[in-house]
């Protein structure tokens, strides 16, 4: 990964009538990057890589790839190359015909030809699959002669949209790990689109995360969960528990809280933070809280009443009552000490770092119109 | 003791096994088209069989005499008479099938395409001129190829000739154009409906593996329509071959295709068995010429990738 810009989007906007898919989207994608773009549906992520592929035309704005301006450019024009959701795999031809359909162009000689294909199709251990036709493989095999016609075009981006989607869970996992080892061994810029928050987190450099054709937030995986700058981003990126809160004072970058229940905090100001009336959101993830068994002693402590408990396997999800507090907090709990077994209203005590808190800055109103 | 205890399992397996058949889904289904089958058997496929039958027997003035022969035959391959229309009638309708299937193509591309919310509306048009006889459309192609029909006055209004063009109607052309016309709407249908088939994602996929508009339609969209112009193709060439009417209206001396010879041994020349022997070997050749059509389309299709 380098720090050269390889996608560049200046002020995108795209208008479907009078409903805006995108609004104003500016951001810069680096050469070999892994970049995620994580939504709910309809939150304008496919458009947004359908306007690079050169699918969609932005009403205005730029995107500059590899420093060309592209806009005005047909997909076919383009040094991009797309893995569709539904993998697009051309029926009437066999895998290998489906590989080599973009090097037909190239004017390739038959033998330099082959051994593009055959390279291709190692990578993505399909090897000897070549005279098999689309209809004859399973999910994750079509979705490997996706990516190998689409890599052997050695592309400078490779947008994936959805890609994983369409696979059971078990499959799925395993094409996580293998997409992020391609994109290391290729080095090519890899653009994602996904609302698997997990997938997101687990794969890229760095995650946009959009809402309403907006981007909230750009920041790598472990930022965007730990330091989500809005109540929305932090919703969509994993459970969470909000807090309304009062603020105390503010200095230079630190603003000093009044969790009521939780005492006074110290958090950093995020980006576009801004308070009214003196009332903020913060937020506490289920997992930054912690049981306390018999003699265990934290220096931050809370009593509570085990309200609801869900078994997970591995681990177990309880909603906790705490006096003075609106909302029960919910907690993840490992089942290693026994958190499964705990009756419903138990009476319990929960460890909390002060430090995990974090301020949430207002989401902007919604308004696509 | 094993044998004996498997005996009587063997001997009741077989109604049981013939009772589940009468309720399963094959059973149930045979039950079904039933009907339409015996009719179809019936009207369809007994006709055929005399027809058959009569084309191996010979005419005694009034009589049928039943002895088997392929003197029929002999006059129907030889004939140099039968061999012309014979010729002249897979001529024409291969012409017309390649021209309709031509022409229908774009229109159901469009309509497929680029009909927006008004496909079914674009649909509804197309089928609109066969509301009218069938009769009346060949008549108004009279109208329209005549010599002092539409096209000559037009043509002559505009200056492009100075007196009625007369090779317009009564020959083979005027055949070929009102036939291609007739049968249009029969050829956009299942094109259309094979185009809508196409997963649109297929054409971007090619697009963004480098392809051009024009390149992505010959490698994608056209191999995947395949089976409806293959279908359009049929529709209009197996029935064209026989056609009567239009040949009869409009193609004048030049225009004679081999129903007429088939309708006069059946009628005036009342010559039950030539007439049946021509039909059959009708029936034959256009067989013999779709099945290279398919053939030869399916393998310049294989060749374009």
């Amino acid at each position: 990964m380098s720090d050269r810009a390889m996608i560049q989007i200046e002020n995108v906007s795209k208008f479907y009538g009078i409903y805006k898919a995108l609004d104003d989207v500016s951001l810069s994608i680096a050469e070999g990057e892994f970049f995620s773009l994580l939504g709910p549906s309809g939150c304008g992520k496919t458009t947004l890589l359908r306007s690079i592929a050169g699918f969609e035309n932005p009403t205005t704005g730029e995107i500059y790839i590899d420093g060309v301006p592209s806009l005005a450019l047909p997909p076919n024009k383009r040094p991009t190359n797309m893995v569709f959701q539904s993998y697009a795999i051309f029926p009437h031809l066999d895998v290998a015909e489906n590989v080599a359909y973009g090097l037909k162009r190239l004017k390739l000689s038959p033998e330099e030809e082959k051994k593009r294909v055959g390279d291709a199709l190692d990578m993505v251990r399909l090897s000897g699959l070549g005279r098999r036709k689309a209809h004859e493989l399973s999910g994750g095999q079509r979705q490997r002669v996706a990516l190998a016609r689409a890599l052997v075009m050695r592309p400078k981006v490779l947008l994936l949209d959805e890609p994983l989607s369409a696979l059971d869970k078990k499959l799925r996992e395993e094409m996580q790990v293998e997409l992020r080892t391609l994109q290391k061994a290729v080095g090519i810029t890899f653009i994602l689109v996904t609302h698997d928050q997990y997938e997101a987190l687990a794969l890229s450099d760095r995650i946009a995360v959009m809402f309403d054709g907006r981007i909230a937030q750009i920041a790598t995986p472990k930022e965007i969960y730990q330091r989500p700058r809005t109540r929305k981003v932090a919703d969509f990126l994993g459970g969470m528990n909000f807090l309304k809160a009062k603020v105390l004072g503010e200095q230079g970058n630190a603003v000093s809280i009044d969790t009521a229940r939780f005492g006074a905090v110290q958090l950093v100001k995020p980006q576009g933070f801004a308070t009214s009336d003196g009332h903020v959101t913060v937020g506490i993830r289920p997992e930054r809280l912690r049981l306390l068994w018999d003699d265990d002693r934290a220096p931050h402590e809370l009593a509570g009443r085990i309200e609801n408990r869900a078994y997970f396997g591995e681990v177990t999800h309880l909603t906790v009552g705490i006096d003075g507090l609106e909302q029960p907090l919910s907690m993840v709990e490992t089942n290693n000490f026994g958190a499964d077994d705990l009756p419903i209203g138990a009476e319990i005590r929960l460890a909390y770092d002060p430090e995990a808190f974090v301020l949430l800055a207002e989401d902007p109103p919604v308004s696509r119109l | 003791m094993t044998a004996a205890a498997f005996g009587p399992i063997a001997e009741t397996s077989s109604p049981s096994r013939r009772r589940a058949w009468m309720r399963s889904e094959e059973a149930r289904g045979l039950a079904m088209i039933s009907p339409t089958f015996l009719y179809a058997l019936a009207l369809l496929f007994l006709p055929v069989l005399i027809v058959i039958a009569y084309s191996f027997w010979t005419q005694n003035y009034l009589e049928i005499d039943r002895t088997f022969t392929l003197e029929n035959y002999r006059q129907a391959l030889t004939e140099p008479i039968y061999r012309d229309l014979f010729v002249r009638s897979l001529w024409i309708s291969l012409t017309v099938s390649v021209v309709t299937v031509v022409f229908s193509y774009p229109v159901a591309w469009f309509i497929s395409f680029h009909g927006g919310v008004h496909k079914n509306l674009w649909l509804f048009l197309i089928t609109v001129p066969c509301w009218t006889s069938y009769l009346l459309r060949v008549m108004s192609w009279k109208v329209i190829l005549g010599y002092g029909g539409v096209m000559n006055t037009g043509l002559i209004s505009m200056g492009l000739i100075d007196k009625p063009v007369t090779s317009l109607l009564y020959n083979s052309n005027a055949v070929v154009i009102t036939l291609v016309h007739s049968w249009a709407a029969f050829a956009i249908l299942p094109i259309y409906v094979s185009l809508q088939k196409v997963d649109r994602t297929l054409i971007e996929a090619a697009r963004d593996l480098g392809d051009n508009r024009i390149k992505a339609f010959f490698r994608i969209t056209l191999p995947l329509s395949l089976p409806g112009v293959i279908s359009a193709f049929l529709i209009v060439m197996i029935p064209t071959v026989g056609d009567y009417v239009t040949p009869r209206l409009v193609g004048g001396k030049d225009g004679v295709m081999i129903a007429t010879a088939i309708q006069a041994q059946f009628g005036k020349a009342a010559n039950w068995p030539l007439g049946a022997a021509l039909s059959v070997t009708t029936m034959v050749l256009v067989s013999l010429s779709a099945a290279a059509v398919v053939l030869a389309l399916k393998f310049a299709i294989r060749r374009i990738k």
